[in-house]
């Protein structure tokens, strides 16, 4: 298991690295050159200044060599300064702003977790009952519908409308933090970012709870006398789990681009934002951080999936 | 059979058993006036081809069909449990069903991979029983799941607790799933098909197992086949059945010499005999083979199920479903004209 577990970081790695170089391959593709982001627009520069100042950034250099150039600080844990803001550096950025979407990204996969799994096993156990019909309706709704029109829906209904909870930030600005303030900005943008991944997490619980019920071990549980409530939640669910915790795995990555939008409508001052931000100011060591830095996450979220695969399934071999 | 009082030693005691399947259009009888007994210490094959209501017979005794389309519509299902109460399961609570499932009667399926769960160990599968049934606790229902697995002669029985059901081959699953049904001691052991998935070696080890163990705890056995050879090795008494009626029951002896049913003896006659097989390639001769195909249960005969495919059927044989005739005390079958047929093949 330890050895597997190194083995699948180690390929990480390489993703991440891999991952780089097409980050940084792709910026440079879009049009715009990053020294514009440099100069102040309103102070004139002579042509031989400019060249000067590309001199000096490195930025005549070929583009392989640029790219060893920032590798070479990145391994030893240097990102870069912010082009916007020249007194900050990425890693810091990033870090600071880190906090705010683990927790919104967490909670919200927690959320589809618990519901995705519990309303899919309720679904198909009792198959084509109205409760079964309503979280069918759910989920075709939830499925359809983009994260960016859920949150404004949501943020229509919940915040305007009803004014039951805030429209936007992390906290009440000017009151002391406290944790039930937290969870009230909270539980909106997440709950909102975890409908579509809940939604199809429920429908795939659903169709595997299903065959494994029809399944022959299921009947012999029953023939053992085991209770009704342990057939479905000892033997049939972990079996039905299988399929399901590989689409969670798989569906984090999707859920990232969920909580940029989230986080832009909600104001949450999160990765998302900062990303946001970023691209609209042309700040291209913060987009390279801030990516890789998700892309990390991406990848370790991944390879957690597939050691709870191996937990769960003795039939995979590990090592 | 019919005056029978429920004797001392009658483990299984069903009469009348009906079970339906509901359909969009209705219901489907897929068993109809099921009679048999099983006592203590006894084995009772139940014979017949796929969809003759077999299995159904066996899932119904344990009230296992799949809910809300397989269900017991008329007779009884007498048990006599472990406490030597006599119970109807068919009018049991499903709380009380419970209770009997696992403890009173164990059950053994026909395929023994996919009978397992794959993901949890087998000694974990095999204490399940014990946990439940006798609330012990997990490290005493491991140990005795150990000894069960000796007894059903897997060596090295603690090591193979610890494995999980891929890890054992088809014949030691098969064995694991015997111990599984056999943890609680109970009175009555339903073994459906157990040795079909099997291959021929190991089904004949299989085969004797059962029996050992049916011996040394004079349970009482209703095995499932469709293999004629596994009834004449296993059984004491046969009851074959076709298209969701018992046709012809008795004594296996008996009923394989003389039997009394056409369906029976066409079911005897397509069975390939040893040494017998270059001779009749000699003669130009092939093996017999039943013609014509199992009525489906959308379109049963009004009458005998088995006379469009019989060669001695008469006029008669397609007005009414033929009650069951005493050949003997022990040997019954569904034929109106069993005598007559007995003298014309002369017998």
């Amino acid at each position: 298991m330890l050895q597997y577990s190194l083995r699948r970081l180690l390929i990480g790695a390489g993703m991440l690295l891999a991952l780089s170089m097409l980050i940084f391959v792709m910026l440079r593709l879009t049009p715009g050159d990053p020294i514009d982001a440099y100069i102040d627009p309103n102070v004139p520069m002579s042509p031989s200044d400019l060249v000067e100042l590309r001199d000096t950034l490195g930025l005549d250099a070929p583009l392989p060599v640029q790219y060893l150039a920032w590798l070479q600080q990145a391994v030893m844990g240097n990102l870069g300064y912010s082009i916007k803001r020249p007194d900050q550096p990425v890693l810091s950025l990033v870090f600071s702003r880190i906090g705010p979407t683990v927790l919104l990204m967490g909670s919200a996969i927690v959320i589809s977790i618990i519901a995705g799994i519990a309303s899919g096993m309720i679904s198909a156990v009792r198959r084509n009952s109205v409760v079964d019909l309503s979280f069918s309706l759910f989920a075709v709704t939830g499925i359809s519908s983009p994260p960016f029109l859920s949150a404004l829906v949501g943020l229509y209904l919940f915040s305007v409308y009803f004014d039951w909870l805030p429209s936007g930030g992390m906290l009440t600005p000017g009151r002391d933090f406290s944790i039930a303030d937290l969870l009230h900005h909270l539980i909106l943008p997440a709950a909102l970012l975890a409908v579509a991944q809940t939604a199809l997490i429920m429908r795939y619980m659903r169709s595997s709870m299903l065959e494994v019920l029809n399944q022959d071990y299921v009947r012999t549980a029953r023939a053992k006398g085991v209770y009704e409530f342990w057939v479905i939640t000892k033997h049939a669910l972990r079996n039905a789990l299988l399929p399901v915790v590989t689409l969670i795995g798989s569906t984090i990555g999707l859920a990232i681009g969920g909580a940029i939008f989230i986080e832009s409508v909600f104001n949450w001052p999160g990765m998302g934002l900062l990303m946001v931000d970023a691209v609209e100011n042309r700040d291209y060591p913060v987009i390279m951080g801030s990516t890789l830095v998700i892309g990390a996450c991406v990848i370790f979220v991944n390879i957690l999936t597939d050691l709870a695969y191996a937990v769960i399934d003795p039939r995979i071999k590990v090592g | 059979m019919d005056t029978m009082q429920q004797a001392p030693d009658t483990i299984l005691d069903v009469k009348g058993l009906r079970t339906v399947f509901r359909i969009r259009s209705g219901e489907l009888t897929a068993v109809n006036a099921i009679d048999l007994t099983v006592g203590a210490g006894e084995t009772l094959a139940l014979v017949g081809e796929s969809g003759s209501g077999k299995s159904v017979t066996s899932l119904s005794v344990m009230r296992l069909l799949t809910r809300n389309i397989g269900m017991i519509a008329a007779g009884t299902v007498r048990l006599k449990r472990k406490n030597g109460a006599v119970s109807d399961l068919v009018s049991l609570s499903e709380r009380e069903m419970r209770r009997v499932r696992g403890d009173d009667i164990g059950m053994v399926f026909q395929e023994p991979m996919s009978s397992l769960n794959p993901v949890y160990t087998i000694g974990d599968q095999i204490s399940e029983p014990i946990r439940i049934h006798r609330g012990a606790d997990r490290k005493a229902a491991m140990d005795a799941a150990v000894s069960l697995l000796d007894s059903v002669g897997i060596p090295d029985a603690v090591r193979r607790a610890g494995q999980y059901p891929h890890e054992l081959s088809g014949g030691m699953r098969q064995r694991a799933t015997i111990a599984m049904a056999l943890a609680c001691d109970p009175t009555l052991l339903i073994a459906d098909e157990p040795t079909t998935a099997l291959d021929v070696t190991i089904q004949a080890q299989i085969l004797a197992l059962l029996q050992k163990l049916q011996r040394e705890r004079g349970m009482a056995m209703l095995f499932v086949t469709h293999n004629l050879g596994v009834v004449a090795q296993i059984a004491h008494r046969v009851a074959v059945m076709y298209a969701g009626r018992i046709v012809e029951t008795g004594p296996v002896a008996e009923v394989f010499r003389n039997p009394r049913h056409p369906y029976t003896m066409g079911l005897l006659a397509s069975m390939p005999k040893i040494g017998e097989a270059s001779r009749m390639k000699q003669a130009g001769k092939k093996l017999y083979a039943i013609p014509g195909m199992v009525p489906g249960l959308m379109n049963m005969p009004k009458g005998c199920a088995f006379e469009p495919r019989c060669q001695f059927a008469k006029q008669n044989c397609c007005e009414a479903v033929p009650p069951l005739f005493d050949v003997n005390r022990h040997h019954q079958t569904r034929c109106n004209r069993w005598r007559e047929i007995s003298d014309e093949i002369g017998q």
